[in-house]
């Protein structure tokens, strides 16, 4: 109805909820292929040695980051999500959204630098 | 600035297109040319508009000072009470955009039909049942106890309907009962003078109830009371899987 | 589904969310140190091949996520899509199936002595 419809969605906990809900639809998406590319080792090593050999190219090295960022950015949002509906209300669980995303940011620099 | 006196405020203002009943998104925006004056409220504005412009607006409102939640409004994008919003504060270059709650439907122009939002606080069981009659003592309830502080929190909903036109998952899931409700619900939960605590928490759970809430938190951050929704949603949840843990659901 | 059942996925949900909490930090962390050589078969297995408890983690980390994933899921389908009743629980029981059954065959291929 109007164009200003998101500015009462603009504060940090709706943040959380669309980085959350992102990174868990990018997982699953990507789970059935994780799953996958695991099971071809049934065939014994060299077919899954075949798909890591692919998964060399840079764009797929670049998608492998953003899902670690996206495990991690989903892993430390729902634990905000744990403590905001398990434990009583405190103030400070308002800064739990800004410690998820340094959490998520500081585990995919930790890949990037390490896989590099 | 733009409370100057002299100048003049363009005003866009959701005009429905027919009179009665008509769906939310039926209409248009129309704008008018409203005076500043010192100390303006968007309330001052819209009346301004249907005393001198149009007199056809409709809008609702009672107490003019925050007591009886009649005139929230959705105001540049985010619903407030219009009568304790001064154009100062949301007026952005000497305009402003005013249009009617969001997620109930329209009964003209910016007034609501709010039958649906009281009503789930009927379905959430916002009733309090005691045991008392009148002719027995006053129950004590000590102030200081955890659960009385806790109704504290929640009391002080008057029923504007912010929360609730605020809430995204009201628009995903229309029969979702929505922050003022549950809030309702959960100072009620607290009460240690009422019995209908059973039936209350199946009335709050699942898909319709607390379980669907996303800790959004727009309720909590548009609140004009600045009520902790989110909290009261959160203890439903824990109180129903306890009540479902138990085998009381 | 009954309101009593819907209260029971979203606990299923959060409890196999603290679950996943631990599985995630620990797979993170192994992942980060993985990839410091590059990634091959012969790394990855020699690692996982007949190692129970690696299995028994691998497979505890599938159950988890097939009765996380699902519930999750369904939350968007229903609010996305507006599924509801027969189909919406039918999807959600075929997702969760799916995913447990595929996910056990990719931990299995992973640890089976010798390959298959």
């Amino acid at each position: 109805m109007s164009s200003r419809a998101w500015r009462s969605r603009n504060h940090p906990a709706y943040w959380a909820f669309l980085v959350h809900r992102v990174s868990g639809l990018a997982l699953a998406a990507f789970l059935p292929l994780h799953f996958w590319a695991l099971g071809q080792a049934l065939s014994g090593p060299a077919a899954l040695d075949g798909f890591l050999s692919w998964a060399d190219h840079p764009a797929v090295k670049l998608a492998e980051f953003g899902l670690v960022v996206a495990l991690a950015a989903h892993l430390a949002g729902g634990l905000r999500l744990l403590a905001l509906e398990f434990l009583p209300w405190r103030e400070w669980q308002k800064s739990l959204f800004a410690a998820s995303v340094a959490a998520a940011l500081a585990a995919g620099l930790l890949f990037a630098l390490n896989v590099g | 600035m733009a409370g100057d006196a002299g100048s003049v405020l363009k005003v866009s203002v959701w005009r429905s297109s027919g009179p009665g009943g008509v769906a939310a998104g039926d209409g248009r925006f129309e704008t008018f040319e409203v005076p500043r004056q010192p100390s303006q409220t968007v309330l001052d504005v819209v009346t301004h508009i249907q005393r001198h412009c149009d007199p056809t607006l409709g809008y609702r409102f009672a107490c003019r000072v925050g007591v009886c939640g009649s005139c929230a409004m959705v105001v540049n994008g985010e619903a407030r009470w219009t009568c304790r919003t001064h154009v100062d504060k949301v007026a952005e270059g000497g305009r402003l955009e005013v249009a009617p709650l969001r997620n109930l439907p329209v009964i003209r122009d910016l007034a609501t039909d709010m039958s649906a939002f009281f009503d789930k606080w009927a379905r959430a069981r916002g009733q309090f049942s005691g045991t008392r009659s009148r002719q027995e003592p006053f129950a004590v309830v000590e102030p200081q106890s955890e659960e009385r502080r806790q109704v504290d929190l929640g009391i002080e909903c008057i029923g504007c309907g912010v929360c609730y036109s605020s809430c995204d998952v009201v628009e995903w899931k229309p029969d979702y009962l929505g922050p003022a409700a549950m809030n309702r619900a959960w100072t009620l939960v607290n009460d240690v003078r009422d019995t209908a605590r059973r039936e209350r928490l199946a009335a709050v759970a699942g898909d319709a109830g607390c379980h669907a809430c996303h800790t959004h938190m727009s309720c909590t951050e548009r609140c004009p009371k600045h009520l902790p929704l989110t909290s009261a949603i959160a203890g439903l949840k824990r109180e129903t899987t306890r009540a479902l843990l138990r085998g009381e659901l | 589904m009954s309101p009593r059942a819907q209260a029971g996925l979203w606990f299923a949900q959060r409890m196999s969310a603290v679950v996943l909490a631990f599985a995630v930090v620990v797979h993170l962390a192994t992942m980060i140190y993985a990839v410091r050589s590059g990634l091959s078969a012969a790394e990855i297995l020699d690692r996982t091949r007949g190692n129970l408890p690696w299995f028994l983690f691998y497979a505890g980390f599938v159950v988890a996520i097939a009765v996380h994933l699902p519930i999750g899921l369904r939350n968007v389908i229903a609010e996305t899509l507006g599924w509801r009743g027969r189909l919406l629980e039918a999807c959600t029981a075929a997702l969760a199936a799916g995913l447990l059954a595929w996910g056990l065959r990719a931990a299995w291929a992973v640890y089976a002595p010798g390959g298959a």
